[in-house]
């Protein structure tokens, strides 16, 4: 890609990181969540990689890793669904950490973290289909 | 919209189609604007986004032109097939649409509990995660599993191919 794509990438794909950040973490206080902030991030680092070139990145470690960090989320999140058949009432998904004080952002029990889990398991999910295309291509003109 | 979506399916260039499946999408995140959920556009307007790269992407790498299928015989018969379903159709649904409430009237049953003590019981101000996280919780996890699925899907069948 030409220069000027570079430097506005540059420029623009640490905001969009941050701000998917900002609605994964926000997720019980204002509109979004776990789907939105993970396609976000996603989407910060496919800008990257149109820009700057396939090749740039290593592209086979980084599916690995993308593969890895998406089952690592969502047996997390299952995790912490099974941890309420444990603590408190014998049910699943129940809500078992305390929902402290409406508003703030440490309420809602297990909200929040369910939200970064099922955010990561988004975001690594879009990247590992992302680079396989990559990868298809690559290995297909070999 | 609607526009859009009758150009997607009759234009011959693929890029062209692609792009008005683009209008169809970003015009879905103004109605979901209008309508007060902004929960839906955000992950409307990302994911739409994300999905246009992708299609873009294989239409540049592969081809541009759509498949000539050949229109055999019986086309008469199912154009009147056609005509026939759209307007048993049309008069079901405006049949339908004349017996419901007034546009935000509908009935409250179960949505009034979560409307009223949602916050108190979740301890969460957006409703919508609230819900989703915990009152139907089962249903996000379904959510995840299918993207997991899917993504694994992906992976085996491209890898298998781009190997060969």
């Amino acid at each position: 890609m030409t220069i000027i794509v570079k430097k506005v990438t540059q420029l623009v794909s640490g905001a969009i990181f941050l701000f998917g950040i900002y609605i994964l973490v926000h997720g019980h206080l204002t509109p979004g969540g776990g789907f939105a902030g993970g396609a976000l991030i996603a989407g910060a680092f496919i800008l990257l990689i149109l820009s700057y070139g396939s090749d740039y990145l290593k592209l086979v470690d980084k599916e690995k890793g993308s593969a890895l960090t998406e089952s690592v989320a969502i047996f997390g999140f299952l995790l912490f669904a099974a941890a309420g058949l444990l603590f408190g009432l014998k049910t699943f998904f129940y809500n078992f950490l305390p929902t402290g004080e409406i508003g703030k952002i440490n309420s809602a029990g297990i909200i929040p973290f369910c939200n970064v889990l099922i955010g990561i398991e988004v975001a690594a999910a879009l990247l590992s289909i992302f680079y396989a295309f990559l990868i298809y291509k690559e290995e297909v003109q070999k | 919209m609607i526009l859009g979506s009758i150009y997607l399916l009759h234009v011959k260039d693929l890029l062209s189609a692609v792009i008005a499946y683009g209008i169809v999408g970003f015009g879905l995140v103004i109605c979901f604007l209008l309508l007060n959920a902004p929960d839906l556009a955000i992950i409307q307007i990302v994911v739409e986004t994300i999905t246009l790269i992708i299609m873009i992407a294989v239409i540049l790498n592969t081809t541009r032109k759509e498949l000539d299928i050949q229109t055999d015989r019986s086309r008469i018969f199912t154009f009147i097939a056609a005509i026939i379903l759209l307007g048993g159709f049309t008069y079901y649904f405006i049949v339908v649409t004349g017996s419901l409430n007034a546009f935000g009237d509908h009935y409250l049953r179960m949505s009034e509990s979560y409307v009223n003590y949602g916050a108190d019981k979740t301890g969460s101000i957006n409703l919508v995660t609230g819900v989703l996280l915990d009152y139907r919780a089962y249903d996000t996890l379904g959510e995840a599993t299918i993207l997991f699925t899917a993504a694994i899907g992906v992976l085996t069948v491209l890898r298998l191919k781009g190997k060969k």
